[in-house]
């Protein structure tokens, strides 16, 4: 079924080179590092101490606000540490708890469930009590998105398995080996949602993923829609204004417009928490780039160190400069293999010279890319002077805080403009600004 | 411990670059160059070279020693700017001349502004308005055609008068140029706006390349065609028809190369067209009622001055702005 697309967006090259790899488990970690923030929101309360044991899902702390989520130990051992440190992805001080393995893991599960007959109120404060968040990246806590307000009525369930990022293969995978598990997760959010119409979108360079999932979705009443490849297609708004023709107000949520759009990988994690009552200590990523010996897409604990993985994949090729957590657009660039992947990480991306552009940074000459990319249909070139220049209030009338960061304006850019940078650095400061004046 | 780079997302870039950019604007302007040496001899080539290889020199010196950049590499935007600028003036100008009028292009026309991307007016179209006054003998008067005898010099060939001066002076009763003529370019005129057809076909492969879009180029034309169509049916003996309107003159030099400076023109399409229509309603305006034969790069140079008026209002609708009501 053709489906139209949205306006703007841009077309890199997709270098999905571990598309084939079957999912591997990475073996046990001797030492995670467990930063207590995990997920968008307030950080959890701790619960364990220096010396004490922990056994693999057994909950070290504990959700702390509205917007928060709870933490499980990954595997069998002991706390070592706990200490400050820098997060790496969110760039604030923050706890981390180190813990060392004692051995094979020792579970602490908790019960299984039936979920058919289950209220949608028990299956959500398992999620909850899982600490499941969603795994697409921005690692939202999912049992705030399936609480909306009462207000709000939610008709429709997006799924999200476009994978725009490029080298990136891991939701593939997912859709292609645990297909059936996914739906049934899929199942579980649609029941405690009231059961809305279900659509399940994923970008037509994957069709082999589109036939699994629709031999699995099909008999549930489930749609699953090939959407044009693209990059962002699976940004939320976009895939929303794709799948439904509805556009999420400015400043708005899904919601807003009675939608809730939930990731092929969080599908497969509310399933393994309710029907097998295993809290989210794992979680599936690709690790891949020009600068690692075997592309491999798999399943590690959540707090193992990215050089374990690195190191699983065979180590480094080639010349290698950047490591990224996540993908190339939106992915976080980190300084040293010794920091951990955390439940956001949907990827570790080894960049060599080769892939990296070190092209000559110039003067915008106003040819009008980044306006045609834009996604948001806003005018990147603008909003990069403006923050330049310090016109804060400008910017945001001009939509600063639409600005979804994609990255597709600093992509296209011939004079190697990093607006992506600006616009993030003008958000923080406008931000501050208006706290001053409060 | 070995580190590595941290820098902010994306991590992939596009490989295209200005450079590229500029490399692709000379490569379309090369069969109109080549040409003009057949109609106007030899000399025109030597200014189109004088500003290609003159405006990098002259950039070069700019930026190494005024503006201080140690490493400086070339964009390519100057020698742009210099061979747009020999197209646009006349094969009797000396090229000493030309030089300086490059040089006041570049300096006054980009670098006083801060180089490439800020300066408000076409660098190109500001040296020639300063070589028109500086130079007016020179640069108003065209010599012969006299294709394909590329070997004659411009000191040698009797001068005339282009099609749309004799149109100004005498009515179109007057003029006797054919069509075909005037679209393959064996006219008098600046050295690389005589022929429609190689216009057109460099413009072609900046649009094959994605260089350009049309935008400008057919609202342009558009309006030039419109009003010089109302003129002619008031009275075909003094007004121009419109296809004599838009092949004779700097018209196609223009709004090909000229009007679609990126720096210098909207970034919106709907601003494209105004800027585009603004063009051609001035053109018009000069070359029915001022005291110009041609009125092309002075609508231009007005037109820039407004672009920054066009692109505000002409912002495009963002998203999640009025598209779909709110449910609930």
């Amino acid at each position: 079924m053709p489906i139209s697309t949205f306006k703007g967006g841009i077309h890199p090259p997709y270098r999905k080179l571990s598309k084939d790899e079957k999912i591997e488990f990475a073996p046990l970690p001797d030492r995670v590092f467990l930063f207590l923030t995990q997920s968008a929101g307030a950080p959890p309360k701790r619960l364990v101490e220096q010396g004490q044991d922990v056994k693999t899902g057994q909950k070290i702390a504990e959700i702390s606000g509205f917007i928060s989520s709870n933490l499980h130990s990954p595997i069998t051992g002991v706390v070592r540490e706990i200490k400050k440190m820098t997060h790496h992805i969110y760039g604030k001080p923050d706890e981390v708890i180190v813990i060392e393995r004692t051995g094979e893991d020792e579970w602490e599960k908790m019960e299984e469930m039936d979920w058919k007959d289950l209220e949608s109120k028990v299956i959500i404060e398992r999620i909850k009590e899982a600490g499941i968040v969603g795994l697409g990246g921005a690692a939202f806590p999912t049992h705030v998105k399936l609480t909306p307000p009462k207000d709000k009525k939610i008709d429709t369930l997006i799924i999200n398995g476009a994978e725009c990022e490029p080298y990136l293969t891991i939701d593939h995978r997912l859709m292609l080996e645990k297909a059936e598990e996914i739906v049934e997760g899929i199942r579980i959010i649609s029941k405690v949602l009231g059961n809305p119409r279900v659509m399940i979108g994923i970008e037509d360079n994957k069709m082999d993923a589109v036939d699994e999932m629709k031999k699995h979705a099909e008999k549930y009443g489930m749609e699953v829609f090939p959407l044009k490849t693209k990059y962002p297609q699976g940004s939320e708004k976009h895939l929303i204004k794709v799948l439904t023709g509805r556009e999420v107000p400015s400043g708005g949520l899904p919601l807003d417009v009675g939608v809730v759009v939930q990731n092929v990988g969080t599908a497969l994690a509310v399933k393994e928490a309710v029907v097998n009552g295993k809290p989210l200590i794992e979680r599936g990523l690709t690790i891949t780039g020009g600068g690692v010996k075997e592309k491999k897409n798999v399943v590690a604990r959540i707090g193992t160190q990215i050089e374990d993985l690195i190191n699983f994949a065979g180590g480094f090729v080639g010349n290698v400069k950047r490591i990224v957590l996540g993908g190339p657009m939106m992915g976080i660039a980190i300084p040293n293999t010794t920091l951990p992947i955390v439940k956001g990480t949907s990827g570790i991306l080894v960049l060599t010279e080769e892939e990296i552009d070190r092209g000559v940074k110039r003067n915008c000459i106003n040819c009008g890319r980044c306006v045609e990319v834009c996604p948001m249909n806003l005018m990147p070139n603008r909003l990069y002077k403006l923050t330049y220049m310090k016109r804060y209030d400008q910017a945001y009338e001009e939509g600063l805080f639409d600005c979804i960061e994609c990255g597709s304006c600093t992509y296209i850019c011939p004079s190697k403009i990093d607006h992506v940078k600006f616009i993030k650095l003008g958000k923080r400061v406008y931000s501050a600004l208006r706290r001053g004046k409060k | 411990m070995r580190t590595f780079e941290v820098i902010p997302a994306p991590h992939i870039k596009d490989p295209d670059d200005v450079q590229k950019i500029m490399r692709d604007v000379l490569i379309s302007l090369i069969p109109v160059t080549v040409f003009s040496g057949f109609i106007f001899g030899w000399y025109a080539w030597v200014l189109a070279l004088v500003g290609i290889f003159g405006g990098e020199a002259i950039e070069y010196v700019i930026m190494r020693f005024f503006r201080k950049q140690k490493n400086f590499k070339s964009d390519g935007s100057a020698s742009v700017t210099g061979l747009l600028l020999a197209l646009n003036v006349s094969v009797k100008l000396p090229f000493w001349a030309f030089l300086i009028g490059l040089a006041f292009a570049l300096i006054v026309g980009k670098h006083i502004y801060g180089g490439l991307g800020t300066n408000p007016f076409n660098p190109a179209l500001v040296g020639r308005a300063f070589l028109l006054m500086s130079f007016p003998t020179a640069m108003t008067s065209w010599v012969k055609p006299s294709f394909p005898k590329f070997w004659l010099s411009p000191w040698d060939v009797q001068t005339t008068a282009t099609p749309l001066g004799i149109l100004k002076e005498h009515g179109y009763s007057a003029v006797h140029t054919g069509y075909l003529k005037l679209f393959f370019g064996n006219v008098g005129g600046s050295i690389g706006e005589t022929s429609a057809f190689l216009l057109i076909l460099g413009f072609i492969y900046l649009l094959i390349r994605k260089r350009v879009s049309l935008h400008i180029p057919l609202s342009y034309v558009g309006t030039v065609f419109v009003i010089s169509s109302i003129f002619w049916a008031v009275n075909p003996e003094k007004y121009g028809d419109p296809i004599f309107h838009i092949l004779a003159g700097g018209l196609m030099l223009g709004a090909l190369f000229m009007a679609t400076d990126m720096v210098t023109s909207p970034i919106t399409p709907k601003g494209k067209v105004i800027f585009g229509i603004g063009c051609g309603l001035i053109t018009m305006v000069i070359r029915l009622m001022g005291a110009y034969p041609e009125g092309v790069s002075f609508s231009i140079l007005i037109m820039n001055a407004f672009v920054p008026l066009i692109e505000s209002a002409t912002r495009p609708k963002k998203f999640g702005y009025g598209g779909v009501k709110k449910n609930g």
